[in-house]
């Protein structure tokens, strides 16, 4: 694959012909068929690529309307139908936006498997205007960006927010929202929610028991103890679907005893970068999880969702994931009317540490993109500035149990989650100590397989600390050597 | 003569939409296909780069692909064999293999219950076996049915966490596509079996033919053109296996990828990774390795025809 960074789109189509001429003449397999085959299947052409730009419509610039959309075209928009459902967008976002564009017709679509739906239009040249680009059926981020197929959205976040003129959309978000968007210095993609990551527990064990909520790993393994010494298993992790999740506490607790710097090496795929000390410390703290025996047994053999199942039904106490667990796990939560969850910061390693207990990781997800090749591309990106109007944007915590990448919204929301409101709290606490990795976003296949093959041996203790680092470093080597995947690197 | 000249229009003009037909939804995919193998399509764009045989060069380096063709492999040549055994072993005992009452040749007692029971996996989506076997395999308190079962009998040193151990993986998979193929073949060789004149059944029992023997020697030589045909057509769905190792394992073929093969490969590069060229080139390996099974088993299979009539 050495050489297909060299991308000549143009030169591509005569590749193309000059093959099923070839293959044509020799009549390989081919027989009648060949003359229509230049015309029809593969036959996109290259050239149509840049063109879309100058013929996207565009209506006046005022201060009414700073994007300079078009008032009287549609938008063609499209919703992941998943853990949100798309009612927000239906009845919250778009009543938004029509009280202001009356004579924009949004012609909504809700799609479970957006890439399903939408990637044979990608390839026509012929995609939507605004697209939830998420679940199962999510269309590569990154393949999309290279590839050209994303609009910058730089316009967007220079324009004036929703609500006030006088301060543009990039001021009203959280910090790290655009960048969590961002490649090669350009914001591609919106992330709406905001996930806070860190330790869930089960909070009517620990207060039944007198349990307290550790903060330092000397306090973690104490508790462990006496929780184990009860017959219930204190740790739970994703079982054989997602041991990476252990990674999130592993590299958190690292980065608190060492600061933030480490992680820019592994985000810039550094040699060594997973060799160091603070992250082998902390690897070997997880390990101990496994030594002491403090996972549920068999949760190595487990999906993910019983694994997480048996933790809500009071069968361990610890759980690492994001705010989402209260919503995916809210079935077995019902069960128990008792059963209350909150969140902790990963504890402590040492006293001595670089950065608070309160840090802890949070970024913006659920992306929205607008496509470069969209008929519409500024009425996706105004679709967008409705989205992150301060009343769009808590009507959204309200409905659907998420924070918002739109700072200050959710100030003042009820949020009735009990395993929510312990983020939302533990988020304020933490202020200006938010961190965050990119890597996994980047380099979807360093996280999974790479990095989770070598974290799920390592939860089985069939790796040591040294052997772990070691296939971490093959993993991001193997990602560095790759000369056809498009590097991103960060500052700081 | 003029009835001569005038055919070949009149067969052309029947002929030309079906094979037309045909030359657009089949040929020319796989000529696409063998194309988008030399370009390093993501599959999202209305353009490919020519690339020549880079993915095929790539294709030999990757170590996680040959995991996954030795993982093919087993499944072409062990699945096969246990089904065919399995299904002729069923067959012949619910067909011919009851003790001689009456001097007729029948089935095993209760064998009409037998031949229903045997199809039920086949009724079932390969999507509810992979469901349903992974909670088979599951851990007991995650409702592994196999190793409660171990438990409730006393063989609790047989429990094993099965879908966290790489080495079990891919014979997991061959006991559940055994399981959801045998059904089927029990029902083909029954029909063949059926067909079996009965008083050569009868003259070997009056020769006093054990049942083994009227086995070997009678009935696997008499339906042998129906095994052959079994055969390929199990090996070609053997080549495949994609359903069953997605489901149960997941799109990285399980824990290591222990697990993986060719198809799920072929799904991972080219909806996860966004690699449709090298996903393309996974495919046209496997058409080849497809076209050479059938014929191997073909050739290898060949007997003398014997002829009732």
């Amino acid at each position: 694959m050495s050489s297909s960074i060299e991308r000549t789109p143009a030169a591509a189509g005569t590749d193309r012909r000059t093959f099923l001429q070839r293959v044509a003449l020799t009549g390989v397999a081919l027989g009648p068929g060949g003359a229509f085959l230049a015309s029809c299947a593969t036959g996109g052409n290259g050239d149509d690529t840049d063109d879309e730009a100058t013929e996207a419509p565009t209506g006046d610039v005022s201060e009414e309307n700073p994007l300079g959309i078009p008032t009287d075209q549609p938008i063609e928009v499209y919703i992941f139908d998943g853990g949100f459902g798309d009612e927000y967008a239906t009845e919250l976002h778009q009543p938004i936006f029509h009280e202001r564009w009356p004579d924009i017709q949004i012609d909504h679509h809700a799609a479970v498997d957006i890439a399903g739906e939408l990637q044979a239009r990608f390839v026509a040249g012929d995609p939507p205007d605004f697209i939830n680009n998420s679940g199962d059926g999510q269309m590569d981020p990154g393949q999309l960006i290279s590839d050209g197929l994303l609009a910058d959205l730089t316009p967007l976040f220079d324009a004036p927010s929703w609500d006030d003129p006088e301060v543009k959309v990039r001021d009203t978000l959280l910090p790290g929202t655009i960048e969590s968007g961002t490649q090669n210095g350009k914001p591609y993609v919106l992330n709406y929610a905001f996930t806070v990551f860190g330790l869930w527990f089960n909070q009517t064990l620990m207060d039944e028991n007198g349990w307290p909520v550790p903060t330092t790993w000397q306090e973690m393994m104490d508790v462990c103890a006496d929780i184990a010494a009860t017959g219930i298993a204190p740790w739970v992790y994703q079982g054989v679907t997602a041991p990476r999740y252990m990674n999130w506490p592993l590299l958190s607790m690292a980065t608190k005893l060492a600061g933030p710097e480490i992680l820019v090496p592994i985000d810039n795929l550094e040699p060594g970068a997973w060799g160091h000390e603070a992250i082998k410390e902390s690897a070997a703290a997880i390990r101990s999880l496994r030594e002491n025996n403090y996972f549920l047994p068999g949760v190595e053999g487990m999906e993910f969702r019983d694994a997480q199942g048996l933790w809500a039904r009071g069968e361990a106490v610890f759980c690492p994931s994001g705010s989402w667990l209260e919503n995916e796990e809210a079935d077995a939560i019902a069960e128990n009317p008792t059963f209350q969850l909150a969140m902790m910061p990963d504890p402590l390693l040492s006293e001595d540490s670089v950065m608070p207990l309160e840090t802890v990781r949070a970024t913006a997800g659920e992306p929205y993109v607008v496509p470069a090749d969209a008929k519409n591309p500024l009425g996706g990106m105004e679709y967008m500035r409705a989205m992150l109007s301060m009343e769009g944007a808590r009507g959204f915590t309200e409905r659907v149990t998420s924070l918002t990448s739109v700072a200050g919204s959710s100030e003042g929301v009820q949020i009735e989650a009990p395993g929510l409101a312990s983020a939302q709290a533990a988020l304020e606490a933490a202020g200006d100590n938010v961190i965050n990795w990119f890597y996994p976003n980047w380099y979807k296949t360093m996280e999974n397989p790479g990095i989770d093959q070598a974290t799920g041996a390592l939860l089985r203790a069939e790796l040591t600390v040294d052997q772990w680092v070691e296939q971490c470093e093959a993993a991001a080597t193997q990602i560095r050597e790759d000369d056809s995947i498009v590097k991103q690197t960060r500052e700081g | 003569m003029n009835m001569r000249h005038g055919k070949y229009p009149f067969i052309l003009a029947f002929l030309l939409p079906p094979v037309g037909i045909y030359a657009i939804y089949m040929l020319s995919p796989y000529v696409q296909a063998i194309y988008i193998s030399m370009t390093d399509w993501s599959g999202l764009t209305a353009a490919q780069t020519f690339i020549g045989f880079d993915n095929y060069v790539e294709m030999w380096n990757d170590d996680q692909l040959r995991k996954a063709l030795w993982n093919n492999l087993i499944l072409v040549l062990v699945v096969p064999v246990l089904t065919l055994l399995l299904g002729l072993f069923f067959a012949s005992m619910l067909n011919v293999g009851g003790r001689s009452r009456g001097g007729a040749v029948t089935g095993v007692r209760g064998s009409s219950i037998y031949k229903i029971v045997y199809f039920f996996p086949q009724v079932l989506s390969v999507a509810i076996i992979g469901i349903v076997f992974k909670y088979v395999f599951a851990p007991e308190n995650a409702g592994g049915i196999l190793n409660r079962v171990f438990g409730a009998i006393g063989l609790d040193g047989l429990q094993r966490l099965w879908l966290a151990e790489p080495n079990y993986l891919i014979w997991i998979i061959v006991l559940v596509m055994t399981w959801s193929f045998v059904g089927f073949y029990v029902v083909l060789f029954s029909a063949a079996m059926q067909s079996i004149p009965r008083d050569i059944y009868e003259a070997a029992l009056l020769d006093g033919s054990s049942r083994l023997t009227t086995f070997r020697k009678i009935t696997v030589p008499l339906v042998w053109d129906t095994v052959q045909v079994g055969w390929v057509y199990m090996a070609i769905q053997a080549m495949d296996g994609f359903a069953t190792v997605h489901i149960m394992l997941g799109i990285n073929g399980g824990v290591e990828g222990a697990g993986d093969v060719l198809g799920v490969a072929m799904y991972r590069e080219a909806f996860a990774e966004s690699d449709f060229g090298y996903a393309a080139a996974i495919g046209v390996l496997t058409l080849v390795l497809a076209l050479a099974v059938a014929m191997v088993f073909m050739r290898g299979l060949r007997r003398e025809r014997v002829e009732l009539a």
